[in-house]
């Protein structure tokens, strides 16, 4: 028995929201160990930067999966467009809450509120997915896989253009900031004037102990983004368990019989990329845009691998195992190795600037150098872990950590009726 | 004609006919917006400037001489992919990183050749950050061994990842190899920036300058890389033409249905293609950095998906048909220049990507036998 | 049957046929895979409330014909019309709305999902395949109603199927005859005019084929269905089909009840390989 069926079996008998809340309290006392080990007097202040990372990153990676496994663990629909996706949400949303009047040499925009920037990114993201859709679904698989990745890159690179960096729409000024980004209202600034507000008797406490204001805001604005994925997981929960679910599975399956069952597959998958498509737009602004801020360097098309990863972990095909995927892919894999060789240190040895002077070490049989600079590029070496992991899952457990599961789509329990059909039932 | 037949022939035209259409519209507005720009002359319409300008001869000649030079590494890059593509069956997401892989191993070997005795210390010179500047004219020997290096390195690459990777995964379905293939891919790119950095270096320049017909103006390095992707475009036509081995590899490339009769293609075979399509993609990267100028860890990553665009384009399977497609994206990501501002240029090639898979999975070249 | 009987029926098929339209009628049908023509011009068409039988050697064309019919296929040429409209070339979903649904010979389970899912999946028009009605708390009601009766229903017609026990099995994990039994449920469920089974009875136990035969049968009786049945077992075809069409290499040779077919020379030589 392989160590991802021990994980597997253990994660079987939970039920589904302490299963999640389990894996996210265990990351959480994995980081607190962490902190304590090496942040000495200042283990509290560490500790809360460290979980509210992490939480932020499981958040936004979770959202993501999430949509993913709509489109591709439920119907199918291999979309490796995530990244063009969620731009297209974060520089709508962007456009919107930009100030009218910004710090000079920044780009104004319609200064609407945040929510309402919120509600126009996921319906721009959704539009567009679905312009998308609509010439690209009756393609294979891998084609569509194409289309999506280049179409990302295309959306990437009109924003990246001086060209729409400040224009003027009917005589409004508003732009997407071209290579420079653009700077707009930002969803942590609401979580820290709530802590800050509502939470203060709080904060004081917190900084009784030595956590920092910004890193009790920071954790704050995580804890509210795993309330979003709460939020996304009971949607897409009450659209896979339904009939409109079950349909989604079977063009999954296989779209032939689906069409003869006297499904109009195209309307599904169009509507279903487009469910999508809006949640990856929202992800866009509420991870990429935390801060206020986004540039087209952060929707380059490895955040896209990414996703993919987090959903494979997890499991392609179930809703749950999307979240834990995200939180082993971001938690795991991604943030620990990187806070590990940061904190990590071998005593004296300094790591070597270059790999041929930490090999040279070898040669006079010390292994330290080589070890220190491996610890102190291990945030590169997590990306070829990463790469590892996909491959060993894909190799050997196809399934992820809970993609075996069958959710069934439907609204009603399946058991059989109760009152007497015959009653010729043989079990 | 029935009502029935109208309906389903109306679907066809819906369905085919307006796309075609629209490409040809467009492609002949700017062919003939070309013509007013080289001639010199502005077409007003209701006061909007609707086409023309200005532009020299020279200047779209040069734009020419880039476009092909980019494309003919883009389409030596290109072979290995199409081959992968229809002999292993899998859209391969690690072969931009078999280019960065490749050009890193041949510009190291070259790199070091050349700075051997110079009192450059070796580690400066394996991390290409002496500041040397290799040409061919300046520097053959190192230039001609680097490449060399650059071919074999990265077939080594490609076989040791082919039997970790691809190899238990023969039966499997496309999309998992293609998921193991995203898998190769950030395995390879973060380690050879674990081991070289995340720094550009640049490693070349050309040594030489020579203006043909007194208008184009090419480096020694330029004209490496025309001769030497020419020559090797040349080789493989002789190697599928001649040997039987090739011959095999073709029908199987070619026809997708002799690949389907003939069951899973041979070890022999698969091998072969990896070789062929590793190696051709190492000395396309090579090539390019030597043109380009410099070198870093994902640039293969970043021109991945022009490399896909050509084969695409040149349609998936057809080895002249990568050759062609990666010349032809080259010109429109070169010659875009003369209609759309210099930061969308790229974005034309993904977008002729982008069409050819809606209107002609097949290929611009599809159907027709590149035998 | 009696004689006297059989006749009778054949008569009235007959009349009925030149009275009223046909259920389906197949007009000149055509389809070419490249140089390959698989359905050569078949023309022929079924009575409403008929089981109308469709046999002829391997690869005579009988599942293209199937596949042209129900919009798998787009036809080279030639027209369909069922219910006295053409649907010549319409998709597959367009034509099981109006009540035109079809098996695979070669059955198509949903693999990863249930055996009950499977069969859930087909009913027609549910409310609850509405993303918003299957959201919004307030609208989800008639969801949970709709959903429970499709369940029983479910229930009940794997149960007269035999497959009930593997109801919460994937059904991939079925057996051959098991699949052909979960892809008739499957249609039954779709409720609907006219069902085209391409060799729905190969690998089912006799016993069972008695049964669904019969089922068949009562299906015609009771709700008027139409049932165009391909099949390789003679008996089967002789003693439940009272119209009897004959292909061979893509065309239509023969048609009629089963003494007309059975007597009819070509239709033998068609069998035993020769070129007519
Ligand atoms: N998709 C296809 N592509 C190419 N040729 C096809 C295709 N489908 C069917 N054919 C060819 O068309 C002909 C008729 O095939 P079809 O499946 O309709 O025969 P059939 O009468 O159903 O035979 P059987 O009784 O064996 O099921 C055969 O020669 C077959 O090879
Ligand atoms: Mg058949």
């Amino acid at each position: 028995m392989s160590a991802v069926d021990t994980v597997r079996n253990r994660l079987d008998a939970l039920p589904d929201v302490g299963l999640v809340v389990a894996f996210i309290a265990s990351i959480w006392a994995v980081m607190l160990v962490l902190a304590i080990a090496v942040g000495g007097a200042n283990w509290a202040n560490l500790a809360a930067g460290f979980i509210g990372s992490v939480t932020v990153l499981i958040g936004g990676y979770a959202i993501l999966a999430l949509a993913l496994n709509l489109q591709w663990g439920y119907t199918g629909l291999f979309n490796i467009g995530i990244a063009g996706f969620m731009a297209v949400g974060a520089y709508t949303t962007a456009v919107l809450t930009a100030p009218t009047d910004p710090a000079a040499g920044a780009v104004p925009g319609l200064g609407l509120p945040l929510w309402v920037g919120l509600i126009g990114g996921m319906a721009m993201a959704a539009i567009i997915g679905g312009l998308a859709a609509l010439p690209a679904l009756r393609l294979k698989a891998d084609y569509l896989a194409i289309v999506t990745v280049a179409f990302s890159e295309i959306i990437r690179l009109i924003v990246n253009w001086d060209g729409l960096a400040e224009v003027s729409l009917l005589g409004v000024p508003i732009g997407t900031g071209g290579a420079t980004g653009i700077s707009f209202k930002s969803a942590n600034q609401v979580a820290s004037t709530f802590i800050n507000g509502v939470g203060q008797p709080l904060v004081a406490a917190m900084e009784g102990v030595g956590v920092s204001g910004p890193n009790l805001a920071n954790l704050t604005y995580g804890i509210l983004l795993l309330l979003v994925v709460a939020a996304s997981y009971w949607v897409l929960a009450r659209i896979t368990n339904s009939p409109f679910g079950r349909v989604l599975k079977a063009i999954r399956e296989d779209e032939t019989v689906t069409q003869s069952l006297g499904k109009d597959t195209r309307l599904f998958k169009i509507k279903t990329f487009m469910i999508g498509c809006a949640l990856m737009g929202l992800a866009g602004v509420l991870f990429r845009g935390q801060a206020g801020y986004i540039s087209p360097q952060q929707f380059r098309p490895t955040i896209t691998f990414y996703v993919f990863a987090a959903l494979i972990i997890g499991g392609s095909g179930s809703n749950t195992g999307s979240i834990i995927g995200a939180a082993t892919f971001s938690g795991l894999l991604f943030y620990l190795p990187a806070r590990l060789g940061e904190n990590v240190s071998l005593g004296g040895t300094r790591a070597p600037g270059n790999i041929i002077d930490a090999v040279a070490g070898l040669g006079s049989l010390d292994p330290l150098p080589l070890l220190a600079y491996t610890i102190s590029n291990v945030s590169t070496l997590r990306f070829v872990l990463i790469g590892v992991v996909l491959i060993y899952i894909i190799q050997n457990q196809p399934d992820g950590l809970l993609g075996h599961r069958n959710e069934p789509a439907t609204s009603v329990s399946l058991d059989r009726p109760q009152s007497g059909s015959g009653g010729e039932a043989d079990e | 004609m029935g009502i029935a037949e109208f309906a389903s022939d109306g679907r066809v035209v819906m369905g085919d006919r307006p796309g075609a259409v629209v490409v040809a519209a467009v492609s002949g507005f700017l062919l003939l917006d070309l013509v007013a720009k080289l001639a010199g002359t502005t077409v007003f319409f209701l006061g909007t400037k609707l086409l023309g300008g200005s532009l020299t001869v020279g200047s779209l000649l040069s734009m020419v001489v880039d476009g092909l030079l980019v494309g003919l590494a883009v389409g030596l890059a290109g072979i290995g992919l199409s081959m992968t593509y229809s002999i292993l069956d899998f859209a391969n997401f690690a072969h931009g990183d078999t280019v960065t892989a490749g050009a890193f191993l041949g510009w190291v070997a070259a790199y070091i050749t050349a700075g051997l005795g110079t009192g450059a210390p070796i580690s400066e010179l394996f991390m290409l950050n002496s500041g040397r500047q290799l040409s061919t004219v300046s520097t053959f020997f190192p230039v001609l061994l680097g490449l060399v290096v650059a071919g074999v390195g990265s077939v080594a690459v490609v076989l040791l990842v082919d039997r970790l990777t691809y190899r238990p995964m023969r039966n499997t379905d496309n999309i998992s190899l293609l998921i193991a293939s995203i898998g190769v891919a950030l395995a390879l790119r973060y380690l050879i920036a674990f081991i070289f950095g995340t720094q550009t270096s640049g490693v070349a320049s050309g040594g030489l300058r020579v203006t043909l017909f007194s208008m184009i103006s090419v480096t020694d390095n330029e004209i490496t890389l025309l001769v030497v992707s020419v020559l090797l475009m040349l080789g493989v036509h002789l190697l599928l033409q001649r040997t039987k081995l090739g011959k095999a590899m073709r029908a199987m490339a070619d026809n997708e249905d002799l690949a389907r009769v003939t069951g899973i293609p041979t070890e022999r075979v698969i091998r072969l293609t990896w070789i062929l399509g590793g190696g051709l993609a190492g000395i396309g990267g090579y090539l390019l950095v030597l043109e380009s100028g410099t070198i870093s860890f994902n640039f293969g990553w970043i021109l991945l998906l022009l490399i896909f665009a050509a084969v695409i384009v040149g349609g998936i399977g057809s080895i002249y048909g990568a050759m062609a497609g990666g010349i032809l994206i080259g010109l429109v990501d070169s010659l875009a220049l003369i209609w759309l501002p210099s930061g969308l240029t790229r974005a034309s090639a993904f977008l002729v990507l982008i069409v050819v898979l809606l209107l002609r999975p097949s290929g611009i070249f599809g159907g027709v036998s590149t035998a | 049957m009696s004689e006297p009987e059989a006749t009778a029926r054949q008569e009235t098929a007959v009349t009925s046929d030149a009275i009223d339209s046909p259920l389906l009628v197949v007009d000149g049908l055509r389809k070419e895979f490249g140089g390959v023509v698989a359905v050569d011009g078949a023309t022929f068409s079924v009575a409403e409330g008929s089981l109308t039988g469709l046999i002829g050697p391997n690869g005579a064309g009988k599942s293209t014909t199937f596949n042209c019919i129900t919009g798998i296929h787009e036809p080279t040429g030639g027209r369909v019309t069922f219910d006295g409209q053409s649907i010549t070339g319409l998709p597959p979903y367009t034509l099981a709305n109006r009540g035109l649904v079809r098996t695979f010979q070669i059955a198509r389970e949903l693999s990863e999902m249930t055996v009950l899912e499977n069969v859930m999946l087909a009913p027609g028009g549910q409310v609850g395949e509405s993303v918003i009605r299957s959201v919004t708390p307030g609208l989800r009601g008639d969801v949970i109603e709709a959903e429970t009766a499709v369940r029983d229903r479910a229930w009940e017609t794997l149960e007269f199927f035999e497959i009930d026990h593997l109801a919460h099995e994937n059904a991939g994990n079925l057996s051959g005859g098991q699949r052909k039994l979960l892809e008739m449920a499957r249609v039954l469920m779709t409720d609907p005019e006219m069902i085209l089974l391409d060799e729905p009875l190969a690998g089912v136990n006799p016993t069972l084929e008695e049964k669904l035969l019969e089922r068949i049968h009562e299906l015609r009786r009771e709700q008027g269905l139409t049932f165009l049945l391909v099949e390789h077992d003679m008996d089967v075809i002789m003693n439940n089909c009272e119209h009897i069409i004959v292909m061979h290499q893509g065309s239509v040779l023969a048609e009629g009840d089963a003494e007309t077919i059975k007597s009819d020379e070509r239709v033998l030589e068609a069998y035993l390989g020769g070129d007519v």
